[in-house]
């Protein structure tokens, strides 16, 4: 017994390294895994207020071209907002009011991104606080940017579309197919589109927008471009097409927050006919 | 160790972290070359610091460089594999005399060369690891060992750098 305690003494360093190894890997695994809970990530309180710091001095250098984006944004809304006035000589019919209410849009500002590795993540200065909820879609108005992860009181967390285990219900907008877009991992200005069969005639150039299936995003949120077409090697049945993002993630600074009011009664939905969607 | 080399032993932690985090999170040269600066504060502990005290401190650091990274547990698991290797390393490289005069293994005690053959191999078995936690299930393997190889060329340089611009040179070397 005794020897069998010297052993294991002798051992010692070896047993801890074993330990630590095996807990890290617990904290990577618990962290990828979507219905695991992150404890320990950056929207705690001071990892979240030093990352806001980094984002105040590297921000203003951006200014200007944030501005310009608004600008051009401002006046898209309001060319839509000037088709929405009713003339003076007709009679409106007013719409379905359950529409109107479905999707809710946030502001808020990305204070830390990466996008070297092949699991992306934002963290975001707005929490529970301000109304931030899992699950909200997350774009700015060059296209998709990501899905919140989790929240605390002041900051969140998301998944940045560039991040091999995101999906988004996407569609070619000039034809109405749909699929899935997905990050391969390996160029930050590329994803490839899944899921569109073979017979779909499909040309470079094509855009690519949000479906509005997945009760996340609204439809017709700009994706990307397609840039390249050519059948799947691996699957003959399906295409493989390359999107080039529109959104530049190595400058995503100010982004819009969406939340659609119905999705728990949707997702019950789904479940009570056991259908699983994807996100 | 006395109270002064742990301050400043301390001091090159937070410096070392400090560049880490707010310089270096989003830089990789060509896409492939990643830095890893913070490892110089595992590199440099004396050599005859034991073994547990070393993996508790680089699981420590990992840690800390994770919660900026939102890679939880990657750089964690990487580190203490450094750690443990260090000091297998470390005792299969001693030189015939063995390391009982000097008592730190840095650049300017033992000079370019040792540095080098004691650095790279840590740093590069350091990056294999990071890259295939970050790559499982995705990535391929040539993508791995390109990345580890180009990361750790960069990282042993800036090591390199590091120590040669705020070092203090040992009088009469």
């Amino acid at each position: 017994m005794l020897r069998i305690l010297q052993f294991l003494y002798r051992i010692r360093a070896f047993i801890l390294f074993v330990f630590l190894e095996v807990a890290a890997v617990w904290m990577i695994v618990s962290n990828n895994s979507p219905q695991g809970a992150a404890f320990f990530n950056s929207s705690n309180a001071l990892v979240g207020s030093l990352l806001k710091q980094q984002a105040d001095v590297v921000q203003f250098f951006s200014l200007a071209e944030v501005n310009e984006a608004l600008t051009d944004e401002n006046a898209e809304i309001l060319e839509k907002l000037l088709a929405l006035q009713v003339p003076a000589d007709s009679m409106p019919i007013p719409l379905d009011s359950a529409f109107a209410a479905t999707y809710q849009f946030r502001g808020a500002r990305v204070i830390g991104t990466s996008l070297r590795f092949s699991q992306n993540y934002l963290t975001l200065n707005k929490g529970a606080k301000d109304g931030i909820k899992p699950g909200m879609g997350i774009f700015n108005p060059y296209g998709v940017v990501g899905r919140v992860k989790s929240v605390s009181e002041n900051y969140s967390v998301a998944f940045s579309l560039l991040n091999t285990g995101l999906m988004i219900s996407s569609k070619i907008k000039s034809t109405d197919v749909f699929g899935s877009v997905q990050w391969d991992g390996k160029n930050s200005t590329e994803a490839r589109l899944l899921f569109v069969p073979r017979h779909v005639v499909a040309t470079a150039g094509d855009t690519v927008v949000t479906s509005g299936f997945n009760a996340v995003f609204p439809e017709g949120i700009h994706i990307g471009i397609i840039s390249n077409v050519a059948p799947d090697e691996k699957d003959p049945n399906y295409l493989n097409l390359t999107v080039k993002l529109s959104t530049d993630f190595s400058k995503v600074s100010y982004v819009y927050l969406v939340e659609n009011t119905q999705f728990n009664e949707l997702d019950s939905l789904h479940r009570q006919s056991e259908i699983s969607n994807e996100y | 160790m006395n109270i002064r080399n742990l301050i400043s032993y301390l001091l090159l932690i937070i410096f070392l972290g400090v560049v880490q985090i707010f310089f270096l999170k989003n830089l990789a040269l060509f896409g492939v070359a990643f830095a890893f600066v913070y490892l110089l504060g595992i590199l440099v502990l004396p050599i005859s610091i034991r073994t547990v005290p070393l993996l508790f401190i680089a699981f420590a650091l990992g840690f800390l460089i994770d919660l900026f990274y939102e890679t939880i547990g990657m750089h964690t698991a990487a580190a203490t594999f450094l750690a443990f290797a260090r000091s297998i390393w470390l005792r299969s490289i001693s030189p015939t005399g063995g390391y009982a005069e000097m008592e730190e293994p840095s650049l300017a005690e033992m000079g370019f060369g040792w540095f080098l053959s004691y650095s790279f191999p840590l740093i590069f078995g350091y990056s294999l690891v990071f890259f295939t936690a970050d790559q499982w299930g995705t990535g391929g393997l040539w993508s791995i060992l390109n990345k580890s190889l180009f990361s750790s060329i960069f990282t042993c340089l800036l090591v390199i750098l590091v120590q040669l611009l705020f070092f203090k040179r040992r009088r009469g070397i």
